[in-house]
């Protein structure tokens, strides 16, 4: 099947002007599997870490979300140890004008800006409400062990 | 009714679905009857209103097809629409968002229209109407097409894309993810709900007759707290009833598909009078957890004398020696094993006194149990002889049929048989319940009654039962029998669940207090704390 225009159009721009602290390069073999990296945001337990994730776009995106998933470890009350997400575009909220761009950028929001009250890895989530400074503690480690730039 | 009142008056509520919804002055009138004058077709023979005359047990209700729900909902758009004075795609939208309460949105219509309308994702922003139209310059942001001659779509909020793309996204909400009544624009974070012209345009008529106004009729009955769904497979038919979720402590509605599935309006599940829903949801849960254990443990086990620890005897011997407690006693006799002297694995002392105090306890500790058992096991029994008496409706017609044959009897003359084994599975279905609700009932004169009533109508029903297994040559001259016991049944019935309902209604009841009711299921717990 011939890559829809639009999933075109994206990679060129994705390519010709980057998103600052955000990476997301196709395969060759496959144009709809992207290896992305995130950097963590600045004042954030996450700062300093660049983050691995992969992202994939279903036969029928744009009409659904783009599948995504961290790949390094990371402590954090909204990804479970799968990796995966919880967040609102990536599932109800999702629109097909939104863009593998927004997307991502709002993955990085979120590292910025936890949510405990919405959890999806319990543990975690706890952990955060009821000990914040310790969780947050946890997660800068987490993110000097296994985000740390190659 | 002042709850009612408090829940009107007040804005917060707006969209509470638990609030009362049809506001009808009289409450007991549903939203479908009021002031409607017989326009819709169908309703008159589906009537189903028990005249002034209804039992104590019974309550008022409809049944609707999905047509008339639908000709229903036009019939309040176009009404309200013109009190509004919006065009009827917007006013559905509207009433959508008002989940179908009238008073109330009007009210609030009038009082702060542009925050409804913003809330329902009705709010103005440019004055471009909804039309398919070719745009210079445009690429769409979905698919990143930008032919000259491309078509192209937007609703009032003037998001703007291609025809084709709206196109598919509106079906793929529609046939993949089931919605209808809420779909929102494609746009991102735009709240503006797509309305029934905009799909005209858009969306294949196909598409719209079939899945769509399906899906709409379904959001209707869903939201509106006095329509439900007909839960028998494959029915198509919704059922209308007033009785509130807050007046199930007192009442039982039974409703009656036209299908001919009797069923709870207030939780669904088959009939269950006389027994409320709350109750019913208890005993359930109860059932589902322990009844086998406990029959098991019932028949296999009993209680160390000592320290009450459940114990099953794993071998021959009477010789018992408590795992916990290390307290020996026999297991025949109950008593201390040391006052059995040398006459070991022999036990023949029944009168001694240390045996029967123990077992005396043993009896006490598994009262409980056996109280619930005794429940349990008469429920269960009815549901399964309900089962074997389905069957034998099933070859009820062969009966029947044989009958006409071998005696000559007209197919008139027959029908009894119909009829006596329609009583006998509504008076099992009763039957049934009524040892579900005795379980939680108290030991006073009203259950002394209850229990009278439940004794009477099951000897009925158990005469009537037996006569219905009796060979067909004999059945011709039981005919006036079966009838007279049919009839008797259903009256015997009748005066049970009417006398339960009017305590219940009267909240006079007889029932437990909650915290009696846990401490029961709690004690009849088969294993110990």
């Amino acid at each position: 099947m011939a890559l829809p225009k639009r999933i075109i159009k994206e990679t060129e721009r994705l390519m010709a002007e980057p998103v600052p602290g955000i990476s997301a390069v196709p395969h060759e073999e496959n144009l709809r599997y992207f290896d992305v990296t995130i950097d963590g945001p600045s004042s954030s337990p996450y700062e300093g870490g660049t983050f691995k994730l992969e992202l994939f776009l279903p036969d029928d995106y744009p009409m659904t979300p783009p599948k995504v998933r961290f790949l390094t470890k990371i402590y954090h009350p909204n990804i479970d140890r799968l990796g995966r997400i919880c967040l609102d575009v990536l599932k109800s909220n999702w629109s097909p004008a939104l863009q593998i761009r927004t997307i991502l950028l709002s993955i990085q929001a979120l590292l910025g800006a936890p949510n405990p009250d919405d959890p999806l890895a319990n543990d975690v989530a706890q952990r955060w409400k009821e000990d914040e400074k310790a969780a947050i503690q946890t997660a800068r480690e987490w993110t000097a062990e296994h985000a740390k730039k190659a | 009714m002042d709850s009612d009142m408090n829940s009107i008056s007040s804005e917060d509520d707006f969209l509470d679905q638990d609030s009362d919804l049809s506001l009808e002055q009289g409450d007991a009138d549903s939203d479908f009857d009021g002031d409607e004058d017989g326009d819709m077709m169908g309703f008159e023979s589906q009537d189903k209103i028990m005249k002034p005359g209804r039992k104590a047990y019974e309550v008022e209700f409809k049944v609707y097809s999905p047509k008339d729900i639908q000709a229903y909902q036009s019939k309040q758009v176009t009404e309200v629409s013109s009190i509004l004075g919006q065009p009827p795609e917007a006013t559905a939208i509207l009433l959508r968002y008002a989940r179908w309460n009238k008073e109330r949105l009007i009210e609030s219509y009038m009082d702060k229209q542009e925050e409804v309308l913003e809330a329902a994702g009705l709010s103005e922003n440019e004055g471009n109407t909804s039309k398919i139209k070719k745009v210079k310059g445009f690429s769409c942001d979905i698919c990143c097409e930008d032919d000259e001659d491309l078509d192209t779509f937007a609703m009032k909020c003037g998001h703007r894309y291609c025809v084709d793309c709206y196109k598919h996204y509106l079906s793929q909400k529609i046939k993949d993810e089931g919605e209808a009544a809420r779909i929102k624009c494609p746009g991102d974070d735009c709240n503006r709900v797509v309305d029934s012209k905009s799909l005209d345009l858009l969306v294949s008529t196909d598409l719209q007759d079939s899945r769509y106004q399906e899906l709409l009729t379904r959001t209707y009955v869903d939201d509106k707290d006095n329509l439900k769904w007909c839960p028998a497979p494959n029915c198509v038919f919704a059922v209308d009833c007033s009785v509130k979720a807050r007046d199930l402590e007192r009442i039982v509605p039974t409703v009656h598909c036209n299908c001919g599935h009797g069923f709870c309006f207030g939780c669904t599940l088959n009939d269950h009078q006389p027994a409320p829903c709350s109750l019913v949801k208890r005993w359930l849960k109860k059932c589902e957890d322990d009844s086998e254990t406990a029959n098991w443990i019932s028949a296999n086990t009993k209680e160390c004398p000592r320290c009450n620890s459940t114990i099953e005897k794993n071998g021959g011997c009477n010789h018992m020696t408590c795992r916990k407690c290390r307290h020996e006693f026999c297991w025949m006799c109950m008593g201390v094993w040391s006052e059995h002297g040398t006459s070991w694995y022999n036990c023949n002392r029944f009168e001694e006194k240390s045996g029967s105090e123990a077992r005396d306890a043993q009896a006490k500790s598994r009262q409980s149990l056996e109280r619930y058992l005794h429940y349990y096991n008469r429920y269960a029994n009815h549901e399964q002889s309900a089962k074997l008496d389905r069957d034998i409706y099933q070859k009820t017609e062969r009966k029947m049929m044989s009958l006409q044959t071998t005696s000559g009897m007209s197919w008139i003359e027959v029908q009894f048989l119909e009829a006596a084994s329609k009583a006998l599975q509504e008076c099992r279905q009763t039957l049934k319940w009524t040892y579900a609700f005795a379980f939680y009932l108290a030991r006073n004169n009203q259950t002394m009654i209850f229990e009278d009533n439940q004794k009477d109508l099951e000897m009925a029903v158990e005469n009537l039962s037996e006569m219905f297994e009796k060979p067909v040559d004999a059945l011709s001259d039981l005919k006036v029998e079966m009838m007279d016991k049919t009839s008797y049944c259903t009256k015997r019935r009748v005066i049970l669940l009417t006398d339960t309902a009017e305590n219940l209604k009267a909240g006079k009841g007889n029932l437990l207090e909650a915290s009696e009711m846990l401490e029961l299921e709690r004690n009849s717990y088969p294993w110990d704390e």
